[in-house]
């Protein structure tokens, strides 16, 4: 019980750092679930609502500059899959990734240059930046704010996959492409409508994350984007309930390991947690069995 | 009568190589044309290719009067006209309920009525609706690609083998809901290797071989034709 309490900040912030990994994560799974593609640009396109943020707030109040970060974002992220991905759509499964892996690149350096390679200040947004005491604890109101918000899109994400038509789409195109086109399904709009998903969550994540640090660098991504990526895996990539319990894992255990004083080794625990999985359990925790993963 | 669908030499290749030598194909409104020939005679590709599914080289495609080629596969399926493909190919991690969904995804209207008219026609999936559809077993998987099918309430439906792999029981029920839905008004394109049971419930057959049509007439005249009994309906006949 001592140890709880002494080591509770270190929870919290766990919890939030996992909610923020888990809004990144269900861009991956959702594209691979679809795709069979890693987008390797997405903890990219999670950099740039980050930058966006910082040029657009410098202009505009907050209740513009937010809508418009997701605007943005979201359309970055479909307009890049219609012009790096779709047109290879066909061709063999690396060269997809390789495309993805050049707009990754194509991202930062468009980023560097935009920004000068300097960090830019992000911006403070009054609603989450504030502290409270919770449970004896201070902490920025973020850190409460995003494990609420993160079940409340993932809730609402789940039932739109399970209940509506579109979801119902989604699940028939991840299975089969021809088929669902047999059915009328416009597999490119349900294509567009996951990275329109993806690219959402990942703007409003970089609110939530970026609101913890200073500033945004052009590799700002980087990081986040590879432990969202690992948490996709460590769940079973393509299952959204795993993206999320894996990311909040990692989160965890990442702060847990900062708090016993092994801050050095946080992000290594991260890799040799994918390296375990994909050594024992390579389908992590909620995949299923596929014969065909990359 | 007037044909609902006219195909007018059909040329498909896939790089290069022709799997469709230029088919001309009339399926009457109403009627049950059947579509036989050994594997790989382009009959898949053929009712793809009606499907939108894939492109032809060169071909015209009528359909109620008007050109379809070059639409959607959606367009398609709206303008009527649907396909239950070649094994099945249900959505395994779907249920069965959802997957009749799917099958109606273009339809704005109410789906009750459809669901009571696949459910009669297949009590089987109605105690099943909540089954995956991975689950069902290969007769139940092809009652629900048919039922699927239905749902976009189509005027022609195109079938490829729905008969494969199936037992004789099986097979002799899925010819009676040929019959059955051609009887609701449904005109029906048949693919088969199961030559037999097809010439005896078309109207009109078309014998395809390596891409063309090799002979053409009446389903059951065919059935005592001396050269399809060599050809299809003698070791060939499972
Ligand atoms: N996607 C494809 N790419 C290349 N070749 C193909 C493709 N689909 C079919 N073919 C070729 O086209 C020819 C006709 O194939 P199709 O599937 O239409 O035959 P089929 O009459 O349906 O045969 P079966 O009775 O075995 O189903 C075959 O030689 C096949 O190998
Ligand atoms: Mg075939």
């Amino acid at each position: 019980m001592n140890w709880i309490t002494q080591n509770l900040p270190y929870i919290f912030a766990g919890i939030s750092v996992g909610g923020q990994y888990a809004l990144i994560a269900i861009g991956y799974t959702m594209v691979y679930g679809i795709l069979r593609l890693i987008n390797f640009a997405h903890g990219d396109i999670f950099m740039v609502a980050g930058v966006i943020m910082v040029y657009a707030s410098a202009t505009m109040p907050m209740y513009v500059s937010i809508p418009l970060v997701i605007l943005t974002t979201v359309v970055i992220g479909v307009m890049i899959e219609k012009v790096a991905y779709k047109p290879l759509r066909s061709a063999p499964r690396m060269s997809i990734m390789i495309s993805a892996i050049g707009v990754s690149y194509l991202l930062q350096n468009l980023a560097l240059y935009i920004t000068g390679g300097l960090s830019q200040r992000y911006p403070t947004i009054p609603a989450i930046s504030k502290t409270v005491t919770f449970l004896g604890t201070t902490t920025k109101v973020v850190t409460l704010v995003t494990p609420v918000l993160t079940i409340l899109l993932v809730t609402m994400l789940v039932l739109l996959i399970k209940y509506t038509k579109i979801g119902i789409a989604m699940r028939a195109v991840s299975k089969d492409f021809e088929t669902s086109q047999l059915m009328g399904i416009r597999i490119n709009s349900v294509i567009s409508m996951t990275f329109l998903i993806g690219s959402f969550l990942a703007a409003v994540g970089s609110f939530l994350y970026f609101t913890n640090y200073t500033g945004v660098t052009p590799t700002a991504g980087a990081m986040p984007g590879l432990k969202a990526f690992v948490a996709a895996v460590f769940g079973g990539i393509g299952s959204i309930p795993g993206a999320v319990v894996g990311a909040f894992i990692i989160g965890i255990c990442e702060n847990i390991i900062k708090g016993v004083g092994w801050t050095t080794f946080s992000d290594a625990f991260t890799f040799a947690l994918l390296i375990i999985i994909l050594v024992f359990k390579p389908t992590g925790l909620f995949g299923e069995k596929s014969t065909d993963k990359v | 009568m007037s044909n609902i669908l006219e195909i007018k030499n059909l040329v498909v290749s896939y790089g290069g190589i022709e799997a469709v030598k230029g088919i001309s194909i009339d399926v009457p409104e109403g009627e049950i044309v059947t579509l036989i020939g050994a594997n790989g005679a382009g009959k898949s590709t053929t009712l793809k290719t009606i499907a939108g599914i894939v492109k032809p080289k060169t071909a015209s495609i009528i359909y109620k009067g008007h050109e379809i080629l070059g639409k959607s596969p959606d367009a398609i399926v709206s303008s009527g006209i649907t396909l239950v493909p070649e094994g099945r190919r249900v959505f395994a991690n779907l249920t069965v309920k959802e997957n009749l969904r799917v099958g109606a995804y273009l339809r704005k209207d109410s789906l009750d009525k459809d669901f009571e008219f696949v459910f009669e026609l297949f009590p089987r999936l109605k105690e099943r609706e909540w089954q995956l559809a991975g689950t069902l077993s290969g007769g139940e998987q092809q009652m629900l690609a048919v039922g699927r099918a239905l749902m976009s309430r189509p005027n022609l439906i195109m079938m490829d083998e729905p008969s494969l792999g199936l037992a004789p029981l099986v097979v002799k029920s899925i010819f009676d809901i040929i019959k059955t839905i051609n009887s609701q008004g449904i005109t029906v394109l048949l693919v088969e290797q199961n030559a037999n049971m097809a010439l005896q419930v078309a109207n009109t057959a078309y014998v395809l071989e390596t891409g063309t049509v090799s002979m053409t007439g009446i389903g059951r005249e065919l059935l005592s034709d001396e050269r399809i009994k060599e050809a299809y309906l003698g070791k060939t006949r499972k």
